[in-house]
Order: C-alpha cells, then sequence, then structure tokens
C-alpha cells in the first residue's frame, strides 16, 4: 500500500506536503519489516532536523530501526500519541500513526525524494 | 507455570535457616535503617532446593539439547575442562595473593596467550576482556588511543551490514561515528562502497569474518590493503573463529586486532549470559596500550623463569576488568586448546563447515537460501515461503522447540528478510543433523498445510507462546501480592 497522494524516502518514510509543512511518517512496508513496534523515540518539538540525517528511534520486538528526516527544518508538531500507544504505527501508518511535522527550511530538498510509482518500484525490487 | 514462584510458596513465618545460641552482647540495628515492607518469601531450605532444582530441570541447554544458535557456536562444553576449572590450585586462588604464590597461575596464563598469538597470527595478546563485545570495547579503545598519540583525529569506524550487532555498538558508544558498508550480491563487501567511505577520517574498519552471512569475504586481503592505504586500522571480530581455527589466522590477513571469544570457539559454557572470556590480540605496535595488568617474563638463574604482573606501563589504557580476566575460564580454554592440539583446532574447522554446508543443502529445497553458496560454519535461510502462508520466521522457531531442539537464531542479520541463521558446531553426529533437517522439513510442510499449528507453538514448553509484544510494551517485572 503506497498512497499517490505523497512523497517517500528510500529509508521508508513518507512525508506529506501543505505549504511549508511537511507531516512524515512511515511506510506500511516499513512497519510490516518491522513487525511489533514497541517504543518510538520521535525529535523534540521545536528541535531542527537535517534531511536524510536519523532524528529520531523505532524499536520494534525485532529490532531497532532509526527515522529519517526525510526534508530539513523545524519541528513544529509531534504526535504525542504514540508515545503510549506505537500500535498505531502498525494499525494506521499513514494515517493515525503520523509521527511529526516539519516546517521546512528548504523546500526545494522535496525534489530528491521518490514519488510513489518510484517508491513500490524500490520496495518490490 | 509448572513451578509457582517462591514468593507463591512462601508461608509467614517459616524460617529457612537456623542461627546458633548468641554468645556476644545483643547490638540491634538502628531502626530507621530497618525496612518494614520488605517482603522476602519465607521458605524452609528444602522447600528452595526443590524450587531451584525443578527450574534447573526446566533447562533448554546444550546439555539437554540440539543447539543452532546462529553466531553463538554452542559447542559442547567439554566436562574435563570444569574438573581441571575446579582443582583447587585455581579455584582457590584469592586475587590478592602475592605474586610468588601464583607463579603457576601466571604460567598458565602466558601459555594461554601464546597459543592464542599463534593462532590468530598476532604479536601479544590480554586476557582480560570479560567477553566478545568487551574485547571490541577494549580494542577500539587502543586504537583511539594510538591514534592520539600521532596526533591524528580520526572519529569515524567503518562496520559491513553483515556484521555482528556489537560492532556498530562498541562503536557508537566509545563516540565515534559509525559509518555502514553495504554487501555486494555475493554477500561480502562492496568494494566501490568502501573506498566512497575511506577517508583519512576512519580509524578503523571491523569485520566479522566470516561474516553474519556465513560467508568469509573472498576480498579479505584486498579490503585490508584499502583501509591501511588510507592510513586506518583493521579489526579483526574473531566471534566467527570456529570456522577458520589452524587454517587461516587473522594476523596474516593483516588484521591489527582481533578478539576471541573462548565461549565460542574455545568451548569455555556461555553461562547464563555471562561472564565469558573475550580476550585480545594485537600487533606490536599496539602492544605498548595493552590493558593492565601485563604478565611478564624474567629468566632468572638455574634457568627458572619469573612471572610478574607489570603496572608500570605509561602507554596503557589501563584496567578494563577487576584482577585478571575471569580466570577459571581461561584455565578451561587453556584445556580445551591443549587437548585438542594443533591437528584438532584444523579439525573443528572442517567439520564445523561440513555440518552446516551438509544442513544447508539438504534443506535449501524447502526454504529460501538467499546466498546460494558453499558457506563456512553458519548459513542464513529465510523464510519468505513460508510467510505466505503467514508463518513467520518466529513461528518456525517457537515450533522446534516442540520437537526437542533449541531455535536458531532469527531476524539476524537484518539484510536477509525472515531470516533463520543455523550454526550446528562440529561436535553434532550426523544422526543429530539428520534429525534437525527432518523435522525442518516437517515444519515447512506444517506451515503450508497446517499453518495455525505453527503459529501456535510450542506446545510442550512449560510455558507456551508468550506475549512478547505486551511483555515490551508494558514490562512488569516485580512480584506485587
Amino acid at each position: 500500500m503506497v498512497p499517490e497522494d505523497r512523497l517517500y524516502t528510500k529509508e521508508h518514510e513518507w512525508i506529506s506536503i501543505d505549504g511549508k509543512k511537511a507531516k512524515v511518517g512511515v511506510t506500511d512496508h516499513a512497519e510490516e519489516q518491522l513487525g511489533d513496534i514497541v517504543y518510538i523515540e520521535l525529535p523534540k518539538k521545536g528541535g531542527n532536523v537535517k534531511q536524510m540525517t536519523p532524528c529520531g528511534v523505532i524499536e520494534s520486538v525485532k529490532a531497532v530501526s532509526e527515522i529519517y528526516a526525510p526534508v530539513s527544518g523545524t519541528v513544529i508538531e509531534v504526535n504525542s500519541t504514540l508515545n503510549d500507544h506505537p500500535e498505531k504505527v502498525n494499525q494506521d501508518p499513514y494515517g493515525e500513526g503520523w509521527m511529526f511535522v516539519v516546517e521546512m527550511s528548504n523546500p526545494s530538498e522535496v525534489s530528491s525524494l521518490l514519488k510513489a510509482p518510484d517508491y513500490l518500484g524500490l520496495v518490490k525490487a | 507455570m509448572a513451578e509457582p514462584l517462591l514468593f507463591e510458596k512462601s508461608v509467614p513465618g517459616r524460617p529457612g535457616y537456623q542461627l546458633p545460641t548468641l554468645d556476644v552482647p545483643l547490638e540491634p540495628l538502628p531502626t530507621d535503617d530497618l525496612r518494614k515492607d520488605l517482603e522476602l518469601p519465607e521458605l524452609s531450605e528444602l522447600d528452595v532446593v526443590r524450587h531451584f532444582t525443578r527450574l534447573s530441570q526446566l533447562n533448554f541447554s546444550i546439555d539437554t539439547h540440539f543447539y543452532p544458535l546462529g553466531s553463538c557456536t554452542m559447542k559442547y562444553n567439554p566436562k574435563i575442562n570444569d574438573e581441571l576449572a575446579g582443582l583447587p590450585g585455581f579455584a582457590d586462588l584469592h586475587p590478592f595473593q602475592p605474586e610468588h604464590q601464583i607463579q603457576g597461575a601466571l604460567e598458565l596464563l602466558v601459555l594461554l596467550q601464546k597459543i592464542l598469538a599463534e593462532i590468530t597470527g598476532m604479536d601479544a595478546v590480554s586476557l582480560q576482556p570479560a567477553a566478545g563485545a568487551h574485547g571490541e570495547l577494549t580494542g577500539l579503545i587502543m586504537i583511539r588511543a594510538y591514534f592520539r598519540d600521532r596526533g591524528e583525529n580520526r572519529h569515524i569506524v567503518l562496520v559491513p551490514d553483515s556484521a555482528h550487532g556489537t560492532n556498530p555498538a562498541t562503536a557508537a558508544m566509545l563516540g565515534f561515528k559509525v559509518v555502514q558498508i553495504p554487501s555486494n550480491a555475493r554477500g561480502g563487501v562492496d568494494l566501490e562502497a568502501l573506498d566512497a567511505a575511506l577517508s583519512p577520517d576512519v580509524a578503523a574498519l571491523m569485520l566479522t569474518n566470516p561474516n553474519t552471512l556465513g560467508l568469509f569475504d573472498e576480498n579479505t586481503l584486498e579490503i585490508a590493503k584499502r583501509v591501511h592505504a588510507k592510513g586506518g586500522l583493521l579489526y579483526y571480530d574473531g566471534a566467527n573463529l570456529n570456522a577458520i581455527l589452524g587454517i587461516a589466522r587473522p594476523g596474516d590477513f593483516g588484521f591489527d586486532v582481533v578478539h576471541l571469544n573462548l565461549h565460542k570457539t574455545f568451548s569455555i559454557p556461555h553461562g547464563g549470559g555471562g561472564p565469558g572470556a573475550g580476550p585480545i590480540g594485537v600487533k606490536a605496535f599496539l602492544e605498548p596500550y595493552l590493558p593492565l595488568p601485563v604478565i611478564t617474563e624474567k629468566k632468572q638463574e638455574a634457568s627458572s623463569i619469573h612471572y610478574a604482573l607489570d603496572e608500570n606501563r605509561p602507554k596503557s589504557i589501563g584496567r578494563v576488568k577487576a584482577y585478571y580476566g575471569n580466570f577459571l575460564h581461561l584455565v578451561r580454554g587453556l584445556a580445551y586448546t591443549l587437548a585438542q592440539g594443533p591437528g584438532g583446532l584444523r579439525k573443528i574447522a572442517e567439520i564445523s563447515v561440513l555440518n552446516a554446508n551438509y544442513l544447508m543443502q539438504a534443506l535449501k529445497k524447502y526454504y529460501d537460501l538467499p546466498y546460494d553458496r558453499i558457506c563456512k560454519h553458519e548459513f542464513i535461510l529465510s523464510a519468505k515461503r513460508q510467510k505466505a502462508h503467514n508463518v513467520r520466521a518466529l513461528d518456525i522457531a517457537k515450533r522446534l522447540l516442540d520437537y526437542g531442539i533449541h531455535p536458531p537464531t532469527v531476524y539476524f542479520p537484518l539484510i536477509v528478510a525472515e531470516a533463520l541463521m543455523i550454526e550446528p558446531t562440529e561436535t553434532e553426529s550426523k544422526e543429530t543433523l539428520d534429525r534437525f533437517i527432518e523435522v525442518m522439513i516437517k515444519i515447512a510442510e506444517e506451515a503450508e498445510k497446517n499453518p495455525e499449528l505453527v503459529q501456535g507453538a510450542p506446545y510442550s514448553t512449560p510455558v507456551s507462546r508468550v506475549d512478547d509484544v505486551l511483555a515490551a510494551r508494558k514490562p512488569n517485572v516485580c512480584w506485587c501480592s
């Protein structure tokens, strides 16, 4: 499942853009590969993130993985529900399982992200 | 649960001890220091003995079951090693005994150091580290000290994605930046990616070889050459040394530091997660940095040798462990090595590799084999085919318990989906290997025809499937009445 209305990274994050704001989560493929997620460490609200640099951690019963920032900017909102309910990422990765919102400092970075068909090709390969 | 907790069996006021009559004045503890809420279980000695004896009978261990846990080298631990380690002259030594009383113990350590140096092709060995990852930590601290001495500020450690997980963890713990090097299609280090990552900032490359795919890197010499050409050092994770024991030596490949796991390759027990023994070997230029104390040998008159513990080594990284390593484990390791001799060590490598390949060839029809080439001591199957029936690697692991077999390592290495990492070791008979093959084929059939059966396993263990997700999300490690 790869929705057409957003962009993707090679590290399996999705990003949904609204003006200068970009909402970020991980893809269905990512949550499926990770298995049951038990803990999520999100970036701090007000902190800065840099494109394709780790800014958080996802821990599942199988492995610990990093969350990469798809774009650079300031974190203006985080989904704190995930602190107590990390399973939302497994249940609804593109909806309630969203992770944080970035106010982009360099919107042109978006051009380096993958479109849905390209991401689909990546995970099918 | 077949055996209740001690807390559940507790009866208030039931003593488990008997004190002699008091023959000194009674001096009560200060009342402020006494806790009233300390709910310790109260049982008789016999209740406690039965409890722990029963628990010990529930063990799933190398002494009771086949244990093909990949990258852990769960070989048989010969009982004679324990017998020798139990000799009063070893077992009753006190770490503060004066040097002249422990000459035999020091001689034993020096002999083991020399043997391990010979096996790995290194110049000097320290037996101090208490585990493999501790050896890694010690080795990397030495590498850091070496570069600081040279005035070089190298802050990057390269780690292939097929390395043991402790490699990046160790480097990160020391504040190094970890850069991961991808594998190529044959499961070795991608040389182009290595070249791209090499720079004057790289302190070391840590190579697990054979790697966690069970494959020996065919480009090892080339890798060593390229890292050295850029001034970096080479760290060899020897956890998988079983596969090349007596055949090839990391020192000859060009490696500067190596750690060994005596609790894997040299048959000492893994024992409940520790303690182990993770000696390190280094090339001569790193010898000044070895941890304290270093055992020195001094020839005396009448051709006898005096062994001393040298603490005066200005470049040393200092102590990494109290006293002198896990001494009795080192006795076990030496006993094993001497019993094998050079020919025996080589045979260990040959048979462990043969056993792994025997299993791999028999099972590759029934499970996906992502790297289909001759393996070393272990190999990786993928449960991708079984996943189509909603049976995961985890389910297969649990089902093996019902057949009296300890599961292989699962979901590692991370570069293989639904990985099952199988290492039979050299100490298993052909009959045991054949039974494992039979059981794995049976489980593959079950996965296809009766997936629910596998998904619900195990059925025959004292505790059936545990909810590991709940345990991780809401850990509850206290017993509360």
